[in-house]
């Protein structure tokens, strides 16, 4: 074998149209993670404030709560940790061996339930816009 | 008169052998014509009612092939063939190789879905070639070599990595575990039940492939993963031994990089439930580290 082709990851990604339901868990899963990950340190930077006194961090918090945009990114922050949660919870099931059959079936009951919460928490997280 | 034989057929009966030899070939010559008139017209009657019936099959195949300059970028070519009830992709394949493109290169075998060489990426999902249906498949049919692993020509692929995997987790019964003489190496129902989904394992490499986390690493993989797990649950396998087992399969590269994906087990043309029994080698590793009692 002189030379062969390794068609790569950009190859891979074109694929996305056949990915079954386990793979888009596992997508979804990974994405969230990440998105997690970033906002604890946002979290963590407004905490921070704090150090410098109680003003600081009021008006960090309630300059932060007056932009819409802050509120809308709320409710997706809720969305990514529900969705995160529940297919945690999902993949405890797959370990212990509960339920493989409907893997499929607790992915798309986790993004119901998901969408369901979001919903549900709009006008909480919308309320004094 | 009717004892009168005329001088031509005496000599025939008599087995004149100049005669005999000129008259057999020239029979068999009748014969071979005819039967090449009939099935010039079987193939003309063929080629008729495809036409007329208008069915054929768009085939898309992935083409490469590293010696010729042309074929050095990968590419598509696109095939035509008639229809017929019952083809396979396979079948496809070798009707565009034999009257297409006799260059047109992949792998087959025994063509009931037991060797496991014609593993291909088809439509977008690892399937066996004479395992599927072309009139299960949308048009135009999209066959390439299966992902993930390098492309040596056209539709065959690289499989040494694989084998090098499977090799990995011994998938074999050693000597040690033979009993010396006539005595038989019995196994219980139970057992044979529990392993049997993981012995038909034909070593075609769809799993592998449709996995992204043995994409380009280490990882043993859902092929060999199974295959140690047809092992190690087996009853007759010594204690020793199986603990050995449990020792590679529960190394970084083992079933701990498994992602439950389920990919590998949505493909797998012998229906082996592989995240299944990769889940159960994780709860299997962590009992036997674990040891609280």
């Amino acid at each position: 074998m002189s030379q062969s082709y390794d068609r790569g990851l950009v190859e891979d990604f074109g694929r996305w149209a056949e990915f079954s339901a386990g793979m888009w868990a596992w997508v979804f899963h990974k994405f969230t993670g990440w998105v997690l990950i970033g906002y604890l340190f946002t979290h963590i930077a407004v905490l921070s404030t704090a150090i410098e006194g109680p003003a600081l961090y009021t008006n960090t918090l309630q300059g932060l709560e007056a932009l819409a945009i802050v509120r809308f990114m709320e409710v997706g922050l809720l969305a990514v940790a529900v969705f995160h949660i529940l297919n945690g919870i999902r993949l405890l099931f797959v370990d212990l061996g509960v339920g493989l059959d409907a893997q499929d079936k607790s992915f798309y009951a986790s993004l119901v339930l998901t969408g369901a919460i979001t919903v549900a928490s709009v006008p909480t997280f919308l309320a004094g816009l | 008169m009717s004892t009168h034989v005329p001088e031509s057929e005496s000599e025939s009966e008599t087995g004149a052998p100049e005669q005999t030899e000129e008259q057999i070939p020239a029979a068999q010559q009748r014969r071979l014509a005819k039967k090449q008139e009939r099935s010039d017209q079987r193939e003309q009657r063929a080629e008729s009612e495809s036409e007329t019936d208008e069915q054929t099959v768009h085939l898309k195949v992935f083409r490469y092939d590293p010696e010729v300059e042309s074929k050095s970028r990968p590419r598509f070519d696109d095939f035509h063939i008639p229809f017929k009830k019952g083809m396979t992709v396979l079948d496809a394949l070798i009707y565009s190789r034999d009257h297409y493109d006799s260059s047109l290169t992949f792998r087959h075998s025994c063509r009931q879905a037991i060797c496991g060489s014609d593993a291909l990426f088809i439509n977008g999902a690892q399937r066996l070639g004479c395992q599927t249906q072309v009139s299960d498949l949308d048009d135009p049919v999209r066959i390439e070599p299966l992902p993930h692993q390098e492309v040596v020509k056209d539709l065959v692929v690289d499989m040494e990595h694989f084998y090098e995997q499977m090799d990995a987790v011994d998938p074999y019964f050693r000597d040690e575990d033979v009993p010396s003489g006539l005595e038989e190496q019995n196994q219980t129902r139970e057992n044979r039940e529990k392993i049997k989904m993981s012995t038909r394992c034909i070593w075609c490499g769809a799993c592998t492939s449709s996995c992204n986390i043995a994409a380009g690493g280490n990882y043993l993989g859902p092929a060999a993963i199974n295959k140690a797990y047809r092992f190690a649950m087996d009853d007759r396998e010594s204690d020793a031994l199986q603990q050995e087992r449990f020792e590679t399969i529960e190394q970084e590269n083992g079933v701990w990089r498994c992602q439950t994906q389920f990919s590998c087990t949505n493909v797998c043309p012998k229906d082996i439930p592989l995240t299944e029994h990769i889940q159960e080698l994780k709860r299997e590793a962590v009992k036997s580290n674990l040891k609280f009692w």
